[in-house]
């Protein structure tokens, strides 16, 4: 157990955040298209993928999950498995009425 | 009295973790909705299509494109703080605050051209339209309404941490509160991040 | 007199002291009085309701106040008494002192946790008494009868929405809480099985209360805005309604029971002066019960509607979600044998909890068929099964742990005669008033009903009775806890001889728990 370390052991630099961040608009251009491009159902899934991929830039490191220890990391595991499951049962009956 | 590293008041990582503990919360209140949103589009998959082409595209993706500036400038605003750069700090976190302020008035101006159209809960216009975009403008209204709330809260907030970095209560030393601010508000841009394609990218 | 929380310095003066308090013992204590008065409250609701259903063709009051009553009996015990229950009163004051902490991670919170109970519970409470009454929807609000009831229905749930809130924050705290501040040397395999059980329950109060959350807003919304969700008319689905009040309700019935399920885990070896069987697998099914809970919701819906698959594969669960309960009851067995026992009240009401749990449980089994639930749901079986396991089992631990951890929130002793009196008694009556509605139900007596065909009224009336003499049970256990603390003789730091760290502080603690920081260099329950 650990005493108070408030200081990571580099600072992140600015740069990374915008690269980050044109990542995000070009990603968000990248979606804008994948439904222009009217794929049906597939459009659905590349813009699930592309969301749940700009989602994952915004916690790895606007939000510092990076440099988090793992058990945090872990931790974040809870609310996305238990929403995976809630959703996911409910499509058993959904699906098999 | 007691000195160990347990009974701290001044536990940074403890702070930190009760936050994403509190986000947690948040993606599961969301996640409720999105059951919601998921069941619905699937039984009236050819309505929601249809109504997703009364969205305005230009607008959402004006708003994402806010957001997910307004979540770079408040990274920069904690960046700038454990540097002690304060007024860098307080010039990038007012701009958050400008940023998720538009974002509003651009959904007032959204919500206020469909219900003009007389797209809105239990209105006559959008009951003949059919159930399945009966069903997603209810979503659109309550999902947006309800991320709305949270954008404004999260202004609300932000301010606040503006006020206690003009004072000093937030520094290079103490910037816990702005950091769990900034996560609440990464959150906010997140949720919209999915949002986004689900309200306005079914073409 | 020595100086102890209670008559420590506070920020605020006088009765301030104990409502803006950040003191986790004071706020304990703050939850503890409102959650047992909001229980009298809701004791007082069923005893009228079995009143009314003394006799077939006999009332007293008229059907519409008859679905009132079972309405708040239902809020009231579960919402503010049983939710918030053991967690908020003795979890409070207790999972400091059992990691050796000085406090809770967050102080402030946990006290606005408790003045959003109150708001709430002063809410849900209000809906009684203006407008068109009190709802009549039952305590699960199914939709479209809480849509198009003119009776308060809003105003109930806002509270229970505040209620939930006060919850979610709880687990926040109570989690970080465990994570970051254990004493030196308390690893996690060396917390006391309670703490464990706190730990289980808190992530259940994290992430299944949000969704009750968005579930009553949707109903305040489908009131005043009409949506739609649930409507038919509009496109809805009624039996989304229910999947979305059970994703969080049948996670809920873990919250009520795990903290029982831990209070009883400690004090076993304490009354059996032997180490607790299977530390490794008490811990790991709490989490395991915590983690399968959120799989089996759809057992309350079986006659709903619902796809066969959906049916089959929840059945399957449920059945599935029995083995972590089932592997305590074995573990708690096999931690009194060859054990030196001491039949005092604690353990006591832990034998009656284990008991009235198993029946509780083994009929949820039954019920959890789908060939036998189809004749079952919706009679008074059900409410026989929840009662076994909420009041025998949560309830019961409660009772237990409340005459537990007595000398050490108040440093004196209840008597322990009229302890054990009270104990048989509340036996007797309750499986009197319970096991009878097994019965009727199995015979087919409807639930929620204001009135019954004559073929029920053997089962009804002893049903009563088990329900007066159970109320004596309730009047002679909590008479000889309030007496004592007039007339107790004073408890030492540790009367039981326990090895858990809240006993080795004074009986009250002091306001930062320990006069030394513990360190932790065995298990909770090694009393060598």
């Amino acid at each position: 157990m650990e005493h108070n370390e408030p200081k990571e052991p580099s600072p992140v630099p600015d740069r990374t955040f915008i690269y980050v961040w044109i990542a995000l608009l070009c990603l968000t251009g990248l979606t804008i298209k994948a439904a222009q491009l009217r794929m049906g159902a597939w459009s659905m899934v590349a813009n699930i993928a592309i969301a749940s991929t700009k989602a994952s830039l915004v916690f790895w490191f606007f939000m510092h999950l990076k440099y988090e220890k793992m058990v945090l990391k872990l931790l974040l595991l809870a609310p996305i498995i238990t929403i995976t499951i809630i959703i996911g049962m409910t499509f058993f009956d959904i699906w098999y009425r | 009295m007691i000195e160990t590293a347990h009974n701290d008041p001044r536990d940074y990582t403890g702070a930190k973790l009760g936050m994403w503990f509190f986000l947690f919360t948040e993606i599961l209140l969301f996640g409720g909705m999105f059951l919601l949103y998921a069941v619905y589009r699937e039984k009236f998959t050819g309505d929601f299509h249809a109504a997703g082409m009364e969205m305005n595209i230009g607008l959402g993706a004006v708003n994402t494109l806010i957001l997910l500036t307004s979540s770079l400038t408040m990274v920069l605003a904690i960046s700038a703080i454990k540097r002690n750069e304060r007024n860098r700090s307080l010039m990038l976190q007012a701009a958050t605050i400008v940023l998720g302020a538009v974002f509003l008035v651009n959904k007032y101006f959204e919500w206020a051209g469909h219900i003009r159209r007389g797209f809105y809960p239990d209105s006559a216009e959008l009951l003949a339209m059919g159930h399945g975009k009966v069903l997603f403008f209810g979503l659109y209204y309550v999902m947006t309404g309800i991320h709305g709330i949270h954008v404004l809260i999260g202004i609300s907030v932000i301010g606040f941490m503006l006020a206690l970095t003009a004072r000093g209560s937030i520094s290079g030393g103490d910037y816990i509160k702005l950091e769990n601010a900034g996560l609440f508000w990464h959150l906010v841009d997140v949720i919209w991040i999915y949002l986004f394609p689900l309200f306005y990218l079914i073409l | 007199m020595e100086s102890n929380f209670y008559n420590s310095q506070t920020r605020y003066p006088g009765i301030f002291g104990w409502l803006f308090t950040t003191d986790h013992k004071r706020i304990g204590l703050l939850y503890l009085g409102s959650t047992l008065a909001f229980f009298f409250v809701g004791v007082g609701l069923g005893l009228v309701m079995r009143l009314e259903l003394i006799r077939s063709g006999m009332h007293i009051i008229s059907a519409q106040t008859y679905n009132a009553l079972f309405t708040l009996h239902g809020v009231v015990m579960v919402f503010l008494f049983i939710i918030p229950g053991i967690p908020a009163s003795l979890g409070n004051f207790m999972l400091p002192l059992q990691i050796g902490a000085r406090d809770v991670a967050f102080p402030k919170i946990n006290i606005f946790s408790w003045w959003l109970f109150i708001i709430g519970a002063a809410c849900a409470l209000t809906s009684l008494f203006i407008g068109n009454g009190p709802p009549d929807t039952g305590w699960t609000f199914y939709i479209p009868y809480s849509i198009r009831t003119t009776t308060n229905v809003s105003l109930a749930v806002f509270g229970v929405f505040l209620i939930g809130l006060s919850s979610t924050l709880t687990g926040m705290n109570f989690l970080t809480t465990i994570h970051r501040m254990r004493a030196p040397g308390m690893t996690w395999g060396r917390m006391p099985l309670f703490t464990w059980s706190i730990y289980a329950t808190a992530w259940i109060q994290l992430l299944a209360t949000p969704v009750l959350a968005i579930t009553l807003t949707l109903i305040i919304l489908e009131r005043y805005f009409g949506i739609g969700f649930f409507d038919p008319a509009k496109g809805g689905d009624p039996i989304l309604f229910e999947h979305m009040f059970w994703i969080y309700s049948h996670p809920a019935v873990y919250i009520m029971i795990l903290p029982a399920m831990g209070a009883v885990t400690d004090i076993i070896p304490v009354f059996t002066r032997r180490n607790i069987f299977g530390y490794k697998a008490i811990a790991a099914s709490s989490l395991a019960i915590a983690f399968v809970g959120y799989l089996v919701w759809g057992h309350h819906m079986f006659t709903s509607g619902m796809s066969d698959t959906a049916r089959i594969i929840f059945s399957l669960l449920t059945f599935i979600v029995a083995v972590p309960s089932g592997v305590k009851v074995f573990n708690w067995i096999a931690s009194m044998y060859k054990g030196s026992i001491r039949l005092d009240a604690p353990f006591l009401y832990v034998l009656g909890f284990i008991f009235l749990f198993s029946i509780g449980g083994l009929t949820g089994l039954m019920i959890g068929a789908l060939s036998t639930n189809l004749h079952v749901h919706g009679t008074y079986f059900i409410v026989a099964h929840f009662h076994y396991v909420i009041f025998g089992g949560s309830v019961f631990g409660f009772f237990a742990a409340l005459h537990y951890w007595y000398p050490k929130m108040s440093g004196l002793m209840y008597e322990e005669h009229l302890a054990k009196l009270a104990f048989v008694i509340l036996f007797i009556g309750f499986n009197m008033l319970y096991f009878s509605m097994f019965v009727a139900g199995w015979e087919g007596m409807p639930r929620r009903y204001y009135d019954y065909l004559p073929r029920f009224n053997t089962p009804n009336l002893i049903s009563t009775i088990g329900s007066w003499i159970l109320a004596m049970g309730l009047v002679i256990m909590f008479y000889n806890l309030i007496h004592s603390l007039f007339a107790g003789k004073k408890a030492g730091n540790n009367p039981w001889g326990a090895a858990t760290l809240e006993w080795r502080t004074t009986s009250p603690p002091p306001t930062d728990n320990f006069d030394e920081a513990p360190v932790v260099t065995k298990g909770p329950y090694q009393f060598r």
